[in-house]
């Protein structure tokens, strides 16, 4: 079941000037269905995450976002084009990052920033793109001796030198220490408040939680919740959740009343000494949400 | 809806074109494989080879004197440098480009294609330079190897030269969608180009390899090349050592110029941005 949160009314806009349209798409990799008919709305100025564990879609549906891959089927409009038509000057409104990268390793930082920003019609300053992934210290380096987080900090600042108005970003942060995270959440922040649209996607819960504005989470290709982080999955999936143990094995059962329900169980349940084996009773957290939303097989 | 219209305009090809080459050229100098196997290795071929040779000038036949062996050497070291800076460096490069995803990414900017190809283009142009000009130099001043002094001969080197590696450097771009992978794509690629350096007669006077096995190399746009540097360098006499007696410029420029047409159409035909397999 899809849950939907209407977008806070601030940023509500007309259809002519989303983002990121998506109805229905489609795509299959020889047999493996890997998006199902796809539905995504993606507002200017919002970060928005698509979210989903390894697998279910998510550099598929950026790649055809990007005019990378084909689709077989569905509507797509990124800024107004069809990304499987789109030109030059499309993709200089575009900043991209992609889920990995090893290439460059013989020039420089500084050169490679450079170099590109010379693709673009109106780019930023080189210097000021360096200093903002805090690269400033390396910007002699080559690109072969820097560290993974390091790479990946040129790989955003390439993707924002040409000062682009909508920035993919596939699992940025994959292999980050704690701190460079941090880091990196600050940046892709200043981003935000610059006006630049953000589509990142993370498998990552806490990174949807810290960043987007809104959140899809995908699996198997197709969109099973949306809505800000806080409210995934909606008000039932936040139902308490009750626990015990009795001869036949351990339960798990949702209510919206345990307090009665852990009256029913003391009468029909209890050992000998009163106590109910195992009992306990939970809130999901937001872990717990998405872990159901991407597991829905297994009872939690 | 008119929006308006502050859009500043892309930049031209041929700035883009010209920052790309600053780019191809520095990351060509930097990767030590690239400038030894491709840049000096024709120079350290013969270098080795008059060494080890240098004391048995070729006779040519009827009587008309002999040429020493750095001379008979040089033009068919001028030919592997030129395949060797086009095709193998392009198709072992842009192999490994496309697999470690820099043709990917570069494709996700606004830098138009033709502005790749031009900093290829420029980049070869620099190394085939280069090393022409050390091969010609340490001919001539290590090895006392005369160079042509008429005009002629220096208009048949430059375009023999310039339609040689274009035809290289097309065909460099087709094969480097041969190799599985980046990895193995030096390993496909140097082979190929051993095989031909073999049989178009470049290591040994063409008239020592068996017939069939030459005209399997005369297939191919190497022995041209060989063959029309041989008449740039070596006097008219040697004329008598070639299989055909004659320097055959005609033919030499349109068999480089059917190979120029051929790699180019397949090159661009078969170019492609990304892996096989990514998606
Ligand atoms: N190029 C490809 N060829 C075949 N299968 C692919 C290809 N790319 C992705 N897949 C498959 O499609 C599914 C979705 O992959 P992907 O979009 O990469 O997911 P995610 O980015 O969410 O991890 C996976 O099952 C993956 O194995
Ligand atoms: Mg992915």
């Amino acid at each position: 079941m899809t849950t939907t949160i209407p977008v806070p009314a601030g940023t509500r806009a007309a259809e002519s000037t989303a983002a990121v349209r998506v109805r229905g798409l489609r795509k299959r990799y020889g047999t493996h269905q890997a998006l199902d008919g796809l539905d995504l709305d993606i507002e200017r100025g919002e970060v928005f995450a698509i979210l989903g564990p390894n697998g279910a879609g998510k550099t598929t549906t950026v790649e055809i976002l990007e005019g990378f891959r084909s689709r077989d089927g569905g509507q797509v409009r990124v800024l107004g084009e069809d990304p499987a038509l789109a030109g030059r000057a499309w993709r200089a409104r575009l900043g991209v990052v992609l889920q990995d990268s090893r290439d460059l390793s013989e020039v420089t930082v500084g050169e490679i920033v450079r170099a590109t920003a010379a693709y673009y019609p109106a780019p930023r300053d080189p210097h000021e793109v360096i200093d903002a992934v805090g690269l400033a210290a390396k910007a002699r380096t080559r690109v072969r001796a820097l560290s993974g987080g390091q790479r990946r900090r040129l790989d955003v600042a390439l993707g924002i030198v040409g000062r682009p108005e909508l920035l993919f970003l596939d699992e940025p942060t994959t292999g980050f220490d704690p701190e460079a995270r941090h880091q990196f959440w600050d940046l892709v922040r200043s981003l935000r408040d610059g006006g630049t649209t953000i589509v990142l996607t993370t498998h990552y819960l806490d990174e949807a939680a810290a960043l987007a504005d809104r959140a899809a989470v995908v699996r198997d290709g197709k969109v099973v919740a949306l809505g800000t982080p806080e409210t995934l999955g909606g008000e039932a999936a936040r139902t308490p959740v009750v626990r015990w143990t009795d001869s036949r094995g351990t339960h798990a059962e949702r209510t919206t009343e345990p307090t009665a329900m852990v009256a029913r169980l003391m009468a029909t349940a209890a050992g000998p000494d009163g106590e109910v084996p195992g009992l306990s009773v939970t809130r999901p957290s937001l872990e717990d949400v998405y872990l159901g939303l991407i597991n829905p097989e297994e009872k939690r | 809806m008119t929006t308006l219209a502050v859009t500043p305009r892309l930049p031209a090809v041929l700035s883009v074109a010209r920052v790309r080459a600053g780019i191809e050229v520095r990351q060509f100098l930097r990767e030590r494989d690239a400038v030894v196997f491709v840049l000096i290795y024709p120079v350290m071929m013969l270098v080795i080879f008059a060494t080890v040779f240098g004391k048995s000038p070729i006779a040519l036949p009827g009587g008309a004197g002999t040429v020493g062996f750095a001379q008979y050497f040089l033009p068919g070291m001028i030919a592997t440098g030129a395949v060797l800076s086009s095709f193998q460096s392009l198709a072992v490069t842009i192999a490994v480009e496309r697999d470690d995803g820099t043709l990917k990414r570069l494709r996700a900017t606004p830098a138009p294609a033709a502005a790749y190809f031009l900093g290829k283009v420029a980049q070869v142009v620099t190394v085939t330079v280069t090393q022409i000009v050390l091969l010609l130099a340490v001919a001539h001043f290590v090895y006392d190897v005369a160079l042509p002094t008429s005009a002629d001969r220096w208009a048949t080197f430059a375009w023999v030269l310039l339609l040689g590696t274009a035809a290289g450097a097309v065909c460099g771009v087709g094969f480097s969608s041969v190799p599985r992978s980046g990895r193995s794509a030096a390993a496909v690629v140097t082979p190929v180009v051993l095989v031909l350096q073999f049989i178009s007669g470049v290591f040994f006077q063409v008239d020592q390899l068996p017939s069939w096995l030459r005209q399997v190399g005369e297939v191919f746009p190497l022995a041209w090349l060989a063959h029309g540097m041989r008449s740039v360098f070596l006097p008219d006499d040697a004329r008598a050592l070639e299989p055909s007696g004659s320097w055959q410029h005609g033919l030499t420029a349109v068999v480089l110029g059917a190979w120029l047409v051929a790699g180019l159409v397949l090159g661009l035909r078969t170019f492609r941005w990304r892996r096989r397999d990514d998606g």
